[in-house]
């Protein structure tokens, strides 16, 4: 599987990412956010967290106009897959590759610990390595993690079964409980949590290896 | 010329920031605040003759998100 982690001004997971998707067996370059073109025959293009562009405006949306995210949106729209991660996931909503909007959090704070997440569907290259329903341990870091959709597309989420994790105590006050939203394709994720930082035991967890594989294997299986 | 930009959360967006102004409001004795909701106000300073539907566009590319932000223009 080829990779390709986008690096911004301010990212700060990208090493982390790199680390996690080699680890899982993929082969991984790094891309400026100047770059206007992704490397050739790339399956996965990973968005990793940070402080994009300083959050200036709003989280995401300087970066999200940034020349390699449009490369990054005819990717998607070609059929390939998209992992955007905290300030990632931020990114992919305002390229409106994924549906919603990121707000402050309702209690103010900055936010960094471990936390439970349930496993909503197993549906989509990204969960098929955890059970239904599970239950898996991954770290958040993010101010502005507060999941805002409609109660229309809200809808439409749980119908199409697109809610890939919910948290299982609320950190945020996200819409649904939302930690992670799949598109239409389900091949586009984007998700508050952080998996890469839950890759060994000694991490305090290692239940984000299990999205990795999957993802990997399946790229790999296509 | 000048383009003043007022961008807020459309109602029915929850503002915790606000709330948490009213709630600081309240602790100094304002009781009579009933509610808050804060914003952001963009400044541009335009080439003269610049068409307002150019502005709309700023707004609709990049400085607002429509999916929780609304705003009100004002060319000086």
């Amino acid at each position: 599987m080829r990779a390709a982690v986008i690096i911004f001004p301010g990212s700060n997971c990208d090493r982390d990412m790199v680390v996690a998707l080699r680890e899982s067996g993929a082969d991984v370059s790094t891309v400026w956010h100047k770059d206007a073109e992704l490397p050739q025959n790339l399956d996965l293009v990973a968005i990793p967290g940070g402080f994009s562009f300083g959050d200036y405006l709003r989280c995401g949306a300087i970066a999200a106009q940034s020349p390699i995210c449009r490369a990054v949106v005819e990717h998607a729209n070609r059929g390939g897959y998209v992992l955007g991660v905290c300030n990632g996931f931020q990114i992919l909503t305002e390229t409106r590759l994924v549906p919603g909007a990121l707000m402050r959090n309702s209690g103010l704070k900055f936010l960094c610990k471990p936390i439970d997440l349930i496993v909503e569907t197993q549906d989509s290259a990204f969960t098929s390595g955890y059970g239904h329903g599970s239950k898996i341990q991954v770290p958040i870091a993010h101010h502005d993690g507060n999941y805002f959709v409609t109660d229309a597309e809200l809808t439409t989420l749980r119908d199409e079964d697109r809610v890939a994790f919910r948290y299982s105590a609320n950190p945020n006050g996200s819409a649904y409980a939302i930690a992670g939203v799949l598109s239409v394709n389900r091949r586009v994720l984007g998700m508050m949590p952080h998996p890469e930082r839950a890759m060994e035991t000694k991490m305090g967890s290692a239940d984000g290896q299990a999205l990795f594989r999957a993802l990997v294997g399946q790229a790999i299986a296509a | 010329m000048k383009a003043i930009i007022t961008v807020m959360l459309k109602n029915g967006v929850l503002d915790p920031q606000g709330e948490a102004v009213k709630s600081a409001l309240s602790v100094l004795g304002f009781s009579e605040v009933n509610g808050v909701r804060q914003g952001k106000v963009i400044e541009l300073d335009l080439a003269n003759g610049t068409d307002e539907l150019q502005v709309n566009e700023m707004c609709s590319r990049l400085l607002v998100n429509s999916v929780i932000e609304c705003y009100t223009l004002e060319i000086m």
